[in-house]
């Protein structure tokens, strides 16, 4: 069967109160969701907002919800995931909604700050570099996580965020894990017990749904679990701070 | 709670749940080893009375349940119905108090 001309496409119209506005999108090929929303833009309703920068899967800016699941639009193509010829688009879950498909950020980097997400070195100028053999067991660890690009779809994803907003989330907590592992980094003991606890790492239940859906193929939920081993011991041992 | 305590409740309830994976085991094949073919109060009791291996296992069986379910409770709570703070500490800590109580009474009666 050929594949259907034009895509009905329902899209989120207003704040954290709105509803759905459904427009018909010719189907072409090799089309991503990003297309869909900016013909929907450009040709069909101006007053449209929503967020991209790069095109090309670097900038983190384009995650929606696409038919009930967080996904970086520009790299998803409409093939992969329209059903019968339709798409739901609406703004990533978790996060206040700005306008249409714009949300506001944030929540999302004040937890990355939170976390103590920023290299914290105690080198100068006048020191030679830090020689980090790359098959370190730390360096390995932190090169599997160090490709985030801030997109929030695990963020969008993670139910424990939506039960308990006070959660640092799993992007946060994976960047911590990267400096955690950072043998350079000064300021890990008191990073632990900003990522522990209640609101931290041992919030986290586990349910994967970051790594499933993580569009860098990163295991957030691999880095938390790292996190909850290292505070965990520190308090044993009476060393977490706070 | 300040972090630490809550790090450590978090290791608690791992902990317990290794104790406890050990002894729902345990108890389950007990119970269908014991009453294959029909087993009375009196017979049970013939056996557990005086036996301190039985009174250690069972002592120990309690206070990982008494442990375990309350910090696992203690999320339920604060994630499904927004329920923290203090009042949920007490909550939590009374149930850990009366499953310790009751569950250490039981072991007790068939002891003795």
């Amino acid at each position: 069967m050929a594949a259907p001309s034009t895509l009905e496409v329902s899209v989120w119209r207003g704040t954290e109160r709105g509803e759905f506005q459904t427009f018909t999108v010719p189907r072409l090929e090799a089309q991503t969701v990003l297309d869909v929303v900016t013909y929907i833009q450009r040709v069909l309703d101006p007053t449209l907002s929503y967020r991209f920068s790069c095109r090309v899967g670097m900038c983190g800016s384009c995650a929606m919800t696409v038919n009930g699941r967080a996904r970086w639009t520009c790299r998803t193509h409409v093939a992969r995931v329209a059903v019968q010829g339709r798409l739901e688009i609406a703004p990533l879950a978790n996060l206040p909604v700005v306008k249409d498909l714009v949300t506001d950020m944030t929540p999302f980097f004040d937890k990355w700050a939170r976390a103590r997400g920023r290299f914290e070195g105690a080198a100068t100028r006048r020191d030679d570099f830090a020689r980090v053999p790359p098959d370190s067991p730390a360096r390995r660890l932190a090169d599997a996580a160090i490709e985030c690009i801030g997109c929030g779809v695990c963020y969008g994803s993670c139910e424990v965020v939506a039960w308990n907003p006070d959660y640092l989330g799993p992007a946060a907590l994976n960047r911590a894990w990267t400096l955690v592992n950072d043998a350079r980094d000064v300021a890990n003991r008191a990073r632990l017990a900003a990522v522990a606890g209640d609101a931290g790492c041992h919030a986290c239940h586990t349910h994967l749904a970051c790594t499933e859906r993580c569009p860098k193929h990163l295991a957030p939920t691999a880095s938390i679990a790292g996190l909850k081993r290292l505070a965990a011991l520190a308090a044993l041992r009476g060393e977490l701070e706070g | 709670m300040n972090v630490r305590s809550q790090v450590l409740l978090w290791a608690a309830q791992r902990a317990s749940a290794a104790v406890l994976a050990v002894c729902v085991i345990v108890h389950l094949a007990t119970i269908v080893y014991a009453v294959r073919g029909g087993l009375s109060a009196a017979e049970i009791l013939g056996r557990t009375r005086g036996d301190v291996a039985w009174a250690a296992f069972y002592t120990l069986f309690v206070l990982a349940a008494a442990v375990h379910a309350p910090i696992g409770l203690r999320s339920v709570l604060a994630e499904s119905f927004g329920w923290r703070g203090r009042s949920l500490e007490i909550a939590v800590l009374a149930l850990a108090l009366a499953l310790a109580t009751t569950g250490l009474r039981a072991v007790y009666a068939v002891f003795v």
